[in-house]
């Protein structure tokens, strides 16, 4: 296995020296970043995920459309931030997310794909009552 | 599973099956609930035969992939289109132009190639986001910017290529002009690096625009020349404070010496944040205001006498308007401006920019905010994030539903026209824009305001409701039309529209027999021969597929 690791480095290193890796390959963005700076160190994938691409809109406070439209439908007969809510089934957020409403949109599988998905689904799905 | 128009089954089968070679299977999406997230979400012909919609979508990781797919593209003559992130919402979102394309999904691309803090830029790839770049610049602890637009979901490359805009100090607002070297895909599986790019080993290519000979990044933005795979941005360095002020001024008239010195006070630096108009008595929002009022916290309603003469006002006018608006102590314009750099710098160019003002009379002023950089995270949950550099989606509320807002839309698009960047354009815009709305049926405010992304021009951005109601849509669309005519007949442009309205658009710009166009065909005819990419993007069509112009 050494002998196969050295060969890998070797190899990176040379392509490197032939095709100016250092400019062209960069850092591809982590998964384990959210669209806030909300560490997903040592969370849970699903709280991540949820971090990552719903909670610009339907996080806790003013400037969340999100959170906003749902205050507005349940009048507080239910939380109006999504992660605070014991109701929802996975089937309902997949419909969501791959249907959207109002003016959500729905999400391709380059975004959200199946398995965030299911992650996301099962945060959201974590307190409901069984 | 359809394969585009003019392919065969068996060459689209064919070429799909390459495609997977290229990219790895999972990353060719066929399946119909697949290729239904590339709908556009905010379609005006949402659910009508008409929808634009992808045969297919296929999303390479890597420019080697891209120019893969590119020349298996045009072995097969198979359309396909692009998308960065495909969060252009109101501009056509991931959805093709050419019903029946492959979209060719950049997301996956999401390197961050290089940003540098001493020279201030970045290098990214399509798939990076405002979020992802932001998030990059965070965890290395860089003092820049990048200047966002307000939803924060989409990509620097898409947003500038869709030549978007944003807040910040006006070298950045515009989103393709802060733009610095370009890497290209072309039609032919050729990479081209545009500006000083072109030179091997080059030390400077996003420092120097323009490199050597003609300059042909701007061919590549709103057009299908080519897939740019890497694209380089100018940041804002982080300045040491920011500080805001308002101008009110009382009278109907005094739009125009606001603009004026607004326009001068601009044009010298003297405020070198993004101007924002609104009006106190027509109950016009600035923009940092529009997400606070859609929750609904905005102004109290008008009293019943304001309310009665703002009815019967023409075009937000009446001398009795005026008047109670004067006794009243309410101004009929307030004018924000910002201002970014050294704290003392800033209170001495807002002290500048009120002595200017000053000459109009009975103008008033307003010290805002003033806050030392960066923001605390409580500051940041109080102001307009793109302001700052921050991205958000808070502008979403527009259509949400809210407590004052219980019928919220299913989207929305844009008619959003350039028009001078003065006081009396203003005016005759207002006047051309409501005689339409009457004349069409089209629900408009009595009066509106433009918005001051750009140094030399303001652009007035109306939004049309997309509804689940076909009829409405239809009729909106016409209507949408018609404003785009009626505006060209004034010599006001569109800057930037959806898929539907890309011909009708293009086909305003018609100087000496469409000439622009027609060059633009030449060139599509020269890079492109088999029309394989982004066919009838921003009204530019592949030979095969031409229609003469209206």
């Amino acid at each position: 296995m050494k002998h196969v690791g050295l060969s890998a480095i070797a190899l990176a290193w040379l392509l490197g020296g032939l095709t100016s890796a250092a400019q062209d390959q960069g850092q591809r963005i982590p998964s384990s970043w959210t669209t806030t700076t909300i560490s997903g160190e040592g969370k849970p994938r699903g709280y991540v995920e949820y971090e990552k691409y719903c909670s610009a809109c339907h996080g806790a406070g003013a400037a969340h459309p999100g959170t906003m439209a749902l205050q507005a439908k349940y009048k507080g007969a239910e939380p109006a931030v999504l992660d605070q809510r014991t109701d929802l089934t996975s089937e309902l957020i997949k419909t969501y997310v791959r249907n959207g409403i109002s003016v959500m949109p729905f999400f391709r599988k380059t975004e959200i794909s199946d398995a965030d998905l299911d992650l996301i689904a099962a945060y959201l799905t974590r307190n409901n009552k069984q | 599973m359809k394969a585009p128009p003019g392919v065969s089954p068996s060459d689209f089968a064919k070429a799909l099956s390459e495609f997977e070679q290229a990219v790895g299977k999972p990353w060719v999406f066929t399946a119909d609930e697949d290729v239904a997230l590339y709908r556009d979400p905010y379609s005006p012909f949402l659910g009508e035969p008409d929808e634009l919609v992808a045969s297919a979508a296929v999303a390479p990781d890597g420019v080697e992939e891209v120019q893969k797919v590119v020349r298996i593209a045009n072995q097969y003559k198979i359309p396909i289109y692009p998308v960065s992130t495909g969060k252009n919402l109101g501009y056509g979102g991931s959805a093709p132009v050419f019903s029946g394309s492959v979209v060719l999904d950049l997301k996956r691309m999401n390197r961050v190639i290089e940003v540098n803090e001493e020279n201030a830029y970045a290098l990214v790839e399509p798939g990076v986001s405002y979020f992802d770049l932001y998030r990059y610049i965070q965890e290395k602890g860089l003092r820049l910017w990048v200047d966002v637009p307000d939803p924060g979901w989409g990509s620097p490359v898409g947003n500038a290529l869709d030549r978007g805009g944003g807040y910040l100090m006006a070298q950045f607002r515009n989103h393709f002009d802060s733009h610095c070297g370009m890497e290209v895909v072309l039609a032919s599986g050729e990479i081209i690096r545009t500006g000083m790019g072109a030179m091997p080993g080059a030390k400077t290519w996003q420092n120097y625009k323009s490199g050597f000979g003609p300059w042909v990044d701007g061919i590549f933005s709103q057009s299908n020349f080519g897939v740019v795979t890497k694209m380089g941005f100018w940041l804002m360095p982080e300045p040491d404070a920011y500080l805001s002020g308002t101008v009110y001024v009382p009278k109907h008239k005094d739009l125009i010496p606001l603009v004026r010195i607004l326009n001068y006070l601009e044009n010298t630096r003297v405020t070198n944040g993004m101007p924002d108009l609104g009006s106190p008595l027509l109950g016009i929002p600035m923009i940092q205001q529009i997400d606070i009022w859609n929750r609904g916290e905005g102004p109290a309603p008008p009293e019943p006498e304001l309310a009665s003469l703002l009815a019967k006002s023409e075009g937000g006018y009446s001398p009795e308007l005026e008047q109670y608006a004067l006794a009243h102590g309410i101004s009929y314009w307030s004018l924000k401006l910002t201002f970014y750099g050294a704290p003392k710098a800033n209170e001495a160019n807002w002290e500048f920019a009120k002595e200017k003002f000053s000459a109009i009379a009975g103008a008033k002023f307003v010290d805002n905010e003033s806050y030392k950089l960066p923001l605390t995270a409580e500051q940041q949950e109080k102001v307009h994030k793109p302001q700052f550099g921050i991205p958000s989606l808070a502008m979403f509320s527009i259509g949400a539903r809210s407590r004052i807002n219980p019928d919220p839309t299913s989207g929305h698009m844009w008619f959003s026209p350039i028009i001078p960047r003065t006081g009396e354009a203003i005016f005759e815009a207002n006047r051309v824009f409501s005689e339409a709305a009457k004349k069409y049926g089209i629900p408009a405010l009595a009066f509106s305001l433009p918005s001051c992304y750009w140094e030399r021009a303001f652009i007035f951005i109306f939004a049309f409701p997309v509804t689940r109601d076909p009829a409405t849509n239809q009729k909106n669309r016409a209507a949408f039309r018609q404003l785009v005519q009626i505006a060209a007949e004034h010599g006001w442009g569109e800057y930037r529209t959806a898929p539907a309205y890309q011909d009708t658009i293009m086909s305003t710009y018609s100087y000496n027999n469409h000439s622009l166009l027609r060059f633009h065909e030449t060139l599509k005819d020269a890079v492109d021969p088999n029309g394989i990419l982004s066919a009838g993007r921003y009204g530019i069509w592949p030979k095969h597929l031409r229609k003469t112009p209206a």
